[in-house]
């Protein structure tokens, strides 16, 4: 390889090839363009003129130059530039690649295997065999050297594993690695873990390890947690060096099932720390459909926190005494329970028996007595669960637990209530106190107006101030709890209903409610409770924390569940066993990441190499430009371009005009054309983008325009096309807006142009052109298309052309208005409505100014329209009628332009008795 | 079954016959149809003679003088008036016109294929005069003796078959005036692109024998812009004449004036004779060359 500067050459010895561009100069300078032969009778004219010079006899300087540097490009081309050229000595013996293959792999294992093909195909170049070890995944036999290439056409075949490699395995790798000395490349996923430094110091002691890490940091998520009613999770980090921020990202379904993000909050490491909390503060609607949390844009398995039981909705069981008052809802001990537990729990219904088997998380009794299930309750609140019950008038007339200490009941109580501010006892109704530290319910805000008037009170004992976690102003308890076993009691000492007290009224009953029932969720089963059962694996998540099924895996045993060790056979994954279900996360909940710190004389580089950037090409792409170019410029040196084209100007003008493709046939407005715009009566018309019914318009404006300048004393000089976002408008007196059913809509600033044009005396005439196919004002495209174009526009109500508007006899008698169809109405400014005909005028008083919108469909451009001879361009009716219809149409475009520019002169009551006359009768 | 295909020589000569007449019909009708439609536009405002005399049709009447002879009197007329009255005929007398269209190579030409070879407007253009003259009751002919001056709607058909034959071989083409009648009237009508003096020749030919008439120019667009430039070699539409330029652009100047003078010399030689000369383009709508036939050949009648 020729290396020049940055740039190297793979094939040098093409280059001579620039030997011969001098030589190419010479031969392309004496052959002349080739002659185009054209059939002409006019040659009898030619015959004995000679050519003035013999410039053309030669190709142009700056064509061969185009020609030259092209032929130079492809030379250059095919000599196999290359920027950046890799150098680098290439080394000799066995190549060993070792790779992590771990989730933390995951993330950029793109470019990761890119790595490893490039070190393959460097090694089969040079002829050196080559070994692939992925951690994750040993070879049983440990590693062979192979010809490089068939193992590269093992590498999609390595995949990165959802599981960190073992350090035995490490070890064993160490242990078996092949006789003799070889290089190694490790791609490392710059986690630190047990083994490997053994490992990389047994590699280099075969030869030079050289270990590519990728400079982004690997993050975890540490698995969810429930605390306080909130989701926090652990976020990890490997290098702790600055300070940072991770997204984290809670999905779940939505309520039609989609899944999506439910919530996001953002991690905050601390310069140095290696771990950050992610805290989820979600309403239990929304935590309970939460499946999994993720680390944003970390696609690995390590950056995924599956969620199981822990975060599911609890089962909450409601028994009261008995069917009660039938009827009376609000006095139904259970009505505010329910009201308050619905939007958050399962709520099962039916006796204690019944409720039991469904194995509820809470079981709420409300102002229940005596309870017979006393055995099956109490081995229910063993395995952890709540019991919570209320007081209430059932409660206080039986004397359970008034002589000792009720196993349901977490402290005794005295026999009787205990009513305070009511009508037939002393004292105010009791407040509460605020929560101690301690409490479930600590830094619950208490509302003023929870007030207890009726309570049942406990027998005071040594452990009644354990025991006691929400309490009234006077220091008697409000709410006890007791914990038994694995479960807990906790007694209202209020009823459920607002009886007793205001409490079930507020939203503060909500909330303690919620913490005792988020205290009491479904833990983590303990490993006695797992042994002996099979869990299946449902979902398995795979090395970039995608969830898919696990069909075909075995069933798990729940010792092994208990201690999980995640590799090979234990995936992370979702576990179910009957309707629990067990969430296994590819990072263990206590794990802490380190960034892997290599022993000196280990080569460390980045994923990305600088890499080769091959201008072939790029050299090749120009040299087809230029060639392009030279067809261009060659065509226009030999006459084949058209009239035009005389040297390089009009093939770049050419190139230019493909380019610059013309936006409108019309230039901007100019100052000669304001100034001429401005002096003379024009008659406009609205481009409407369509070339036909431009054309057509200025035609029509043009026969018009003629007819005006024949009969009458207007004499307008050529009509133009108006665009309506460039030009300026206030120069026309009178604009014809063809409506076509595409037509663009003009820009707000347009609008606002129109609309100051209409205002200061303009007038538009809308033609729709299709009175032959629609009524106007019925659904055609052009209708609905005008009522879009003008619904921003200021115009006044409308009405149906009256038989007495001034356009009937502004300059000729015209009844109707046709232009190349009839028939249709024609829509102007509708008259005030007290305009009356007065006695003895024939017309009414109408608008004393012009009418600033004429709406029709009759199409008079196409009627009106000449071509450049003179001639009509569209035929009319027929015969005689025909062109009887077409002189009325010029009658009316003549009585337009006469109420444009005069306004209401001819309502003029001068004029009365002569118009009279001619009117006849 | 037991029939024999007829034998190919059989076959050949009807569908022979037929695919020539198909080819002729096909080229005739169009021809006629344009040249009649282009005919129509003339017709108003050209009416006849304007004089009295020998004819079919009504043209006036007037008080009988004397020396007319009793049978010359309208008494149908004479009946409702004190007076006598004659019926006088509308003159009608006819006048051979003899047309030469020029049928070489160089006539095939047209720089634009959406326009008329310039064969195709000579063609219509001649049809339509002779449309137009037959219809004043005009005897109408060709130059050479092929068709010789008749009148009547079937001397049309004649004169359009006459017209649409194909292509001379020559490449530029020379008027014919010997088969014209001794004072009659002449149009010939070319590019008159080939050697004037032919054109000389044939004006002198015809001026001896007291023929009047007109040359019509058809040129094409092209022929006049001479929009070409660079290396070009340029042939005649036979390919017998060449000529290679390096630059074509410089030599339009050159060029043009050629042509001017060209022009100049064939009005010099049509002031000469007598006659009148115009050049007509085949980008022009062909309504107005046709005017100018009609009203030339009017003149001096």
């Amino acid at each position: 390889m020729l290396i020049l500067g940055p740039i190297g050459f793979t094939l040098p010895w093409l280059l001579w090839g620039l030997v011969v561009l001098p030589v190419l100069w010479l031969l392309l300078r004496a052959v002349p363009p080739a002659p185009i032969r054209r059939r002409f009778p006019g040659v009898a004219l030619l015959l004995g003129l000679k050519d003035e010079d013999h410039q053309a006899d030669r190709t142009p300087w700056w064509l061969l130059l185009l020609r030259m540097l092209a032929v130079a490009a492809l030379i250059l081309g095919f000599a196999g530039p290359v920027l950046n050229p890799d150098v680098k000595a290439a080394g000799n013996g066995p190549l060993m690649i070792v790779v992590d293959g771990s989730w933390a792999d995951a993330r950029d294992w793109s470019s990761r295997s890119g790595r490893i093909a490039a070190a393959l195909t460097e090694a089969g170049r040079a002829g050196r065999t080559a070994a692939l070890v992925s951690l994750t995944d040993l070879p049983p036999g440990g590693p062979v050297f192979t010809a490089a290439d068939a193992v590269a056409e093992r590498l999609p075949s390595v995949q990165p594993m959802p599981w960190e490699p073992d350090a035995a395995a490490m070890q064993g790798l160490a242990a078996a690695l092949p006789e003799g000395g070889f290089e190694t490349l490790w791609l490392s996923d710059g986690l630190d873990r047990d083994g490997r430094a053994a490992l990389a110091g047994a590699l280099a002691a075969k030869g030079p390890v050289t270990v590519v890490e990728s400079p982004r940091d690997v993050r975890a998520l540490g698995g969810a947690q429930i605390a306080d009613g909130k989701v926090n999770a652990r976020v990890l980090r490997a290098r702790s060096d600055i300070a940072m921020t991770a997204d984290v990202v809670a999905h779940g379904l939505d309520p039609s099932g989609i899944e999506r993000e439910l919530a996001r909050v953002t991690a905050r490491f601390e310069a140095g720390s290696g771990e950050a909390e992610a805290s989820f503060d979600l309403p239990p609607e929304l935590r309970n459909r939460v499946t999994r949390l993720e680390i944003a844009n970390e696609t690995t398995a390590g950056a995924v926190a599956l969620t199981d039981d822990a975060l599911k909705r609890r089962k909450v069981a409601l028994v009261t005494a008995g069917a009660g008052q039938e009827g009376l809802e609000l006095l139904s001990p259970d009505h505010y329970l329910r009201q308050a537990l619905a939007p958050t729990a399962d709520l099962i219904d039916g006796t204690l028996t019944d409720v039991l088997v469904a194995s509820p998380d809470v079981i709420i009794m409300a102002d229940v007595g005596r309870v017979p299930e006393t055995e099956a309750l109490l081995d229910w609140i063993d395995e952890g669960g709540l019991l919570v019950r209320f007081a209430g008038p059932h409660l206080a007339s039986t004397d359970v637990g008034r002589d000792t200490l009720d196993p349901l009941l977490p402290v005794r109580l005295r026999t009787g209530g205990r009513a305070v501010g009511g009508t037939m006892s002393w004292g105010e109704p009791k407040a509460l106190a605020p929560f101690e530290e301690g409490s479930p319910f600590f830094g619950l805000a208490i509302p003023p107006d929870v007030t207890v008037t009726a309570q049942i009170l406990a027998q005071p004992g040594p452990d009644l101030a354990d025991a006691t976690i929400a309490r009234l102003a006077d220091g008697t308890p409000l709410v006890t709890r007791r914990q038994v076993t694995d479960g807990q009691i906790v007694l209202f000492h209020v009823s459920a209903n607002a009886e007793w007290s205001s409490l079930p009224l507020s939203g503060l009953f909500v909330q303690m409610l919620e913490r005792l029932a988020v205290s009491g969720r479904a833990s983590r089963p303990e490993a006695e409770e797992l042994a002996g059962t099979t869990w299946k694996p449902e979902k398995v998540l795979d090395a970039f924390g995608t969830l898919g099924e696990a069909d075909e895996m075995p069933g798990v045993a729940g010792e092994v569940l208990a201690d999980p060790v995640i590799g090979p056979d234990l995936r992370p994954g979702l576990y179910a066993s009957g309707d629990r279900r067990l969430a296994l996360n590819a990072v263990a909940a206590d794990r802490t990441l380190t960034a892997a710190t290599w022993p000196a004389g280990v080569t460390v580089e980045g994923l990305a190499v600088a890499r080769e950037l091959p201008l072939k090409g790029w050299f090749l792409v120009a040299a087809l430009a230029m060639l392009l170019a030279d067809i261009i410029a060659a065509l226009a040196v030999g006459g084949r371009l058209g009239r035009a084209s005389r040297g390089v100007t009009p093939a770049i003008a050419l190139v230019l005009a493909f380019a610059v493709a013309p936006s409108d046939l019309r230039a901007q407005q100019d100052e000669a054309a304001l100034v001429r715009e401005a002096g003379n009566v024009v008659l406009a018309h609205v481009l409407t983008g369509d070339r036909e019914t431009d054309r057509v318009a200025e035609a029509g404006l043009w026969g018009l325009s003629e007819v005006l300048f024949a009969r009458t004393s207007v004499e307008p000089v050529e009509p133009v096309g108006v665009n309506l976002e460039t030009d300026e408008l206030s120069v026309f007196t009178f604009l014809y807006w063809p409506v076509t059913a595409d037509q663009k809509a003009p820009t707000p600033a347009a609008y606002a142009k129109l609309n100051r044009y209409l205002h200061t005396g303009g007038m538009i005439l809308f033609d729709t052109r299709d009175a032959d196919v629609a009524g106007f004002g019925s659904a055609s495209p052009e209708g609905k298309r005008l009522q879009a174009l003008a619904a921003p526009l200021d115009i006044p109500p409308l009405e149906i052309l009256p038989k007495d508007h001034v356009l009937t006899r502004a300059f000729y008698l015209v009844q109707d208005f046709p232009g190349r169809f009839s028939g249709a109405p024609l829509w102007v400014e509708a008259a005030p409505p007290d305009a009356e005909q007065v006695e003895g005028m024939p017309f009414r008083n109408l608008n004393d100014n012009v009418t600033p919108v004429v709406i029709g469909g009759n199409d008079w451009a196409s009627a009106w329209a000449v071509d450049e001879n003179g001639q009509y361009m569209f035929p009319v009716g027929r015969g005689l009628g025909g062109e009887r219809q077409r002189e009325i149409a010029y009658r009316f475009g003549v009585n337009l332009i006469m109420h444009v520019l005069t306004g209401n002169y001819k309502s003029d009551q001068v004029h009365v008795p002569a118009l009279l006359e001619r009117l006849g009768q | 079954m037991n029939t024999s295909p007829p034998s190919p020589e059989a076959s050949a000569r009807p569908a022979g016959l037929r695919r020539q007449a198909e080819a002729l019909a096909s080229a005739l009708p169009p021809l006629m149809a344009d040249a009649r439609h282009l005919a129509a536009t003339v017709q108003l405002g050209q009416h006849g003679r304007r004089r009295s005399g020998m004819g079919d049709e009504f043209w006036q009447y007037r008080p009988a003088h004397a020396g007319d002879g009793a049978r010359a009197i309208d008494w149908r007329r004479s009946g409702r008036a004190d007076q006598q009255f004659v019926r006088e005929k509308e003159w009608q007398a006819a006048q051979s016109v003899h047309l030469w269209v020029d049928d070489a190579r160089s006539m095939e030409f047209t720089g634009d294929p959406k326009r008329q070879a310039k064969a195709d407007r000579a063609r219509l253009l001649a049809l339509a005069l002779a449309v137009l003259l037959i219809r004043a009751g005009e005897r109408v002919g060709l130059a050479d003796p092929v068709a010789p001056p008749r009148s009547g709607e079937v001397q049309l058909l004649r004169l359009a078959q006459a017209l649409t034959r194909p292509a001379g071989e020559a490449d530029f083409g020379a008027p014919e005036a010997r088969a014209i009648l001794p004072g009659s009237r002449a149009v010939f009508i070319s590019d008159f692109m080939a050697d004037p003096a032919a054109v000389e020749a044939a004006l002198g030919h015809a001026a001896d024998r007291g023929v009047r008439g007109v040359l019509l120019q058809v040129l094409d667009p092209v022929e006049e812009a001479f929009p070409f430039d660079g290396r070009t070699i340029f042939e005649s539409m036979g390919g017998t004449v060449a000529h290679e330029t390096r630059k074509a652009g410089d030599l339009r100047d050159r060029y043009l004036a050629r042509l001017a003078e060209r022009k100049a010399r064939l009005s010099a030689l049509a002031a000469q004779a007598g006659w009148l000369f115009t050049t007509h383009h085949t980008g022009d709508p062909a309504q107005g060359a046709l005017l100018w036939l009609y009203a030339a050949l009017g003149k001096g009648r």
